[in-house]
Parts: C-alpha cells; structure tokens; sequence
C-alpha cells in the first residue's frame, strides 16, 4: 500500500514537473547551474571510472584469454564492446547515483524540512519548475555526455593497460577495438544513460522533495534516494537490454 | 477577510483538529495559542493552501481557496506573506538577495528599483547594514526580521507568523512583537500570529483563536481573554506568566 502510495506522488510530482516546461524563465537559472554540477563537476570522478574500468578489463580479459586458441587483438574487441555497450553507462550510472543521487536528496530534502520549499510555494512561486525540472533536465542531457567521456576514456584505459603491461600494442588494441565496432552500440549506450540520467534525477528530486522529520528524515531520503537509484539503473539495465540487443 | 469553515484536519488516523470555524476581518491582528503540537502551525499552512483539509473552506473574497487551480493559487498565495518558524532564509543566496527574490520572479522591477525596495524593507526591521551577510551569518533574531522583510517586500494583504519569537531571548523578542504592531500599523495588514507565547499575545493580538482538544475550544477578543473563565484557557493561560503581567 505506501510503495503504490509512493508510486503515486512519483508520478504526480512528474506530471507537475512535464506541465511546467513551458515555464523556462522560472528554472532557466538552475538549469545552467545544474548543467556543471550534475555535468561539469562530475567529469573528474566519470574520467577515473573509465580509465579504471577499461584498464582492469584489459587485464582481466587478457588473463582469461591466455591461450593461443584467440589472436591478441581481440582483448581490444571485447574490452572496447564490453565498455561502449554495458560498462561504462552502468559503472558511471552506479557512481553517479552515490554523487548526484545524493547530493540532489538532501539539497530538497534539506529545503524541505527547513520550510525552504514552503516558502517558495507561499510566494506564489512553483517549487517544481523551480527544483525539480532543471536538475532532471540536466541530468537527462548530461548523462550522455558524461557516458561518452567515461566509454572513450575506457578504451584509452585499455589501451595504456595492454601496453603498459606487455599484454598487446596499442596498435593491435585499437584494432581488435574497430573490427568489432559498431554504431549502433554507441547509440544504446547513449540511450543507457540517457535513461540512467532520468531514474537517477527524478528519484532523488522525489525523495528530497517529499522529506520530512529533520535531520534524520534527510538522511533517510538521501540514503533511499542513493538505493532505489541503484536498483532502477540496474533494472533499466536489463529491461534496455532485453528490448534492444 | 479571511473566513475559516468547519476545517478538520488529519494526518492518517492522527486527528489534529476538527470543525475549527473563525473569522478574521480585514486590518485585524489574530493570535492562535495552544498547546505544541495542537495543529496551530498546521492550521495556519491551511490559510494559503500549503495543505489542504480533510474537510472544509478557508474563503478569501468570496473564494474557496481549496478549489482555486493552480495557476489561481499561486496568484492568491501572492497576497500573503508568511514569516517561517526559521526564517526559511534560501541558504544559496544572501540576505539582500533573499529579500530580492519575490521582486526579481514577480515584477518587472529595475535593479535600481529593487534595490530601493530591498533596502525599505530592511530599514523597516531594523536590518540596514545586512544586506550583504550570508544567512549563515545571521543570528536566529536577525534571521526572523529578514524573513520579515522577505515577506512583506510585496506588499502582502495578510502576514502569517509562525512562532516569530520562538527561540529567542526576551529583549529580541519584544522587538519582534514591537515589529508586528509596527508592520499591521504601518502597512494596514491582516496578521495572523501563531505562538504559544502569551507575553506575545497580550503585545499585539486583537483577537485569540484557542486551540485545545482537537477543536478551537475558544475565541475572542483579547480583553475577553483576560476575563475568560473557560477552564482549559484558563488553565493554559495560568500555565504561562502572562497572569503575572496582568
């Protein structure tokens, strides 16, 4: 009964959020804030995610791969399909629930229990368009960015990691990289963290927005904030990929 | 006017009051006392539609304010202005752009004009030099007279209190009280007061609306008040050092 209690303010909280697009003067100034905090300052942690993820791949594929049964260059193939298609939205999906996720929750949430929002809504201003719409605005159009950068910086992980390593030359890398490579898993990717962007924005401006009971009920919806997004990225995950591979 | 009929109120199976009816005419300064917890602020949160009932009206110039749309809500809700238990300051921006914010989404104001008027409205709580503090730098008197001067910035017909001398020590608080006669005085408000501090009361109110037993169990003029035998008043009243004073 409160999960499809919850499930209702969710969707009614959205239908609020869709009917004040038009309203751009009200969050246009967010917007562009949100745009660096969710897009600009999430570069550095996106970097380290893909260099890390691509370079561990390398290793581990070539590991398991140690036979002469498979040329060398097709460690490049897996590790740039496995990174363009699956892991580099998932991975930075994951982390950016923790960084984003968390941060939107208790920016509302803290809104919410000091009188902040109710303030706004007794000017006569609509909170919604105000809070919600641009930080989910922002994290639909910037997750894609962030998810090319995080795929293209896992390749050049692998790359640095095979040849760092003796494993294959980067050259053999990059060609195992391009036989296998095919557009349309860039577009899925895209479509991934497009997603991603929206589940992760849209609960956490949910679970912030509907806080109560101070300091711990901040807490609380940053912390089911940070967990739900979790699961519905890994849920979007394999409905994504059940429907399109 | 504002016009309150039969207004009950739940949260779950918690109910917070029932059939609470009362009327407050244009220019008049209501207090609303009771014991914590008894709904006061949740009543006053009806007042604009930041809650709805379960049942009832809050009628302002003939309207139910509960069956406005929102776009007519929003345009009613600018004709209040509320002074948060906190202040409710936006902790992202400073003080001169806190009191600015109703101005700059809501008028077509210059800067040079804003300026004007953010100014009045500091000066008109006493707050000339903090314009530029950040809110964190405000001490919690400071941070109620800016919140002041953030709702009254519009001119509003009616000014909500929630507990505005909650918190503080006995002079800031008088200079709060000396704040709310001045505003209704000077800008021929319509307050309403929510506080269970009767040194409060007896410093501004006209009227008392009492809230005891899930029900407004009194109301009436403030020298009513004073001479009211009604025993859960009574008790309440005795319970605080306001018989002392009179």
């Amino acid at each position: 009964m409160e999960a499809l209690k919850q499930l209702g303010q969710y969707t009614l909280l959205l239908y609020q959020a869709l009917r004040s697009v038009t309203e751009f003067s009200t969050y246009r100034e967010n917007l562009f804030n949100e745009f660096v905090k969710i897009g600009y300052q999430s570069i550095p942690i996106i970097m380290l995610v893909g260099v890390f993820t691509g370079a561990v791949l390398t290793l581990q594929t070539a590991y398991q791969l140690d036979t002469d049964l498979y040329p060398a260059y097709i460690v490049g193939s897996i590790v740039a399909q496995s990174v363009i298609i699956e892991l580099a939205a998932v991975i930075s999906g994951l982390v950016l629930a923790g960084k984003v996720g968390a941060r939107i929750s208790t920016e509302l949430g803290t809104m919410r229990v000091s009188e902040q929002i109710d303030a706004l809504e007794s000017m006569g201003f609509n909170s919604v368009a105000f809070l919600v719409l641009p930080r989910i605005f922002a994290g639909v159009l910037m997750f894609p960015v962030l998810y090319i950068i995080a795929s293209s910086l896992g390749i050049i992980g692998g790359v640095i990691a095979g040849a760092a390593d003796g494993i294959l030359p980067a050259a053999e890398f990059m060609k195992g990289a391009r036989s296998f490579f095919f557009p349309e898993d860039v577009v899925f990717g895209i479509l991934k963290s497009f997603v991603f962007g929206f589940v992760i924005t849209s609960i956490s401006c949910f679970k912030g927005y509907y806080a109560y009971g101070g300091a711990e009920g901040v807490g609380n919806a940053t912390t089911q904030a940070t967990v739900l997004s979790c699961i519905y990225v890994l849920l979007a995950d394999f409905v994504l990929a059940a429907l399109l591979l | 006017m504002i016009e309150i009929k039969n207004l009950t109120k739940s949260f779950g199976k918690n109910l917070i009051w029932k059939d609470v009816s009362f009327r407050i005419e244009d220019g008049e300064t209501l207090a609303v006392i009771g014991k914590s917890g008894c709904g006061k602020s949740v009543l006053l949160k009806h007042l604009n539609a930041l809650l709805y009932p379960d049942s009832g009206q809050v009628i302002i110039d003939g309207n139910n304010v509960f069956d406005l749309n929102y776009s007519e809500l929003r345009l009613m809700r600018q004709r209040f202005g509320i002074l948060f238990q906190g202040g409710a300051l936006f902790d992202s921006i400073n003080t001169f752009e806190n009191i600015a914010f109703p101005l700059r989404y809501f008028t077509k104001a210059t800067e040079a004009e804003i300026k004007e008027k953010v100014e009045e409205a500091l000066e008109m709580v006493n707050l000339e030099e903090a314009g530029s503090k950040a809110t964190s730098e405000l001490s919690g008197g400071m941070r109620k007279r800016v919140g002041l001067a953030r709702a009254i910035v519009l001119k509003p017909e009616y000014l909500l209190y929630d507990e505005p001398t909650s918190g503080l020590d006995p002079q800031t608080s008088d200079e709060i009280n000396e704040l709310i006669v001045s505003m209704a005085d000077s800008l021929d408000i319509t307050s309403i007061v929510i506080t269970h501090d009767m040194h409060s009361v007896l410093s501004i109110a006209e009227k008392v609306a009492f809230l005891d037993s899930q029900k407004l169990s009194w109301f009436g003029s403030i020298d009513e008040m004073k001479n009211s035998e009604h025993p859960p008043l009574v008790e309440f009243t005795t319970a605080s050092e306001y018989k002392i004073k009179v």
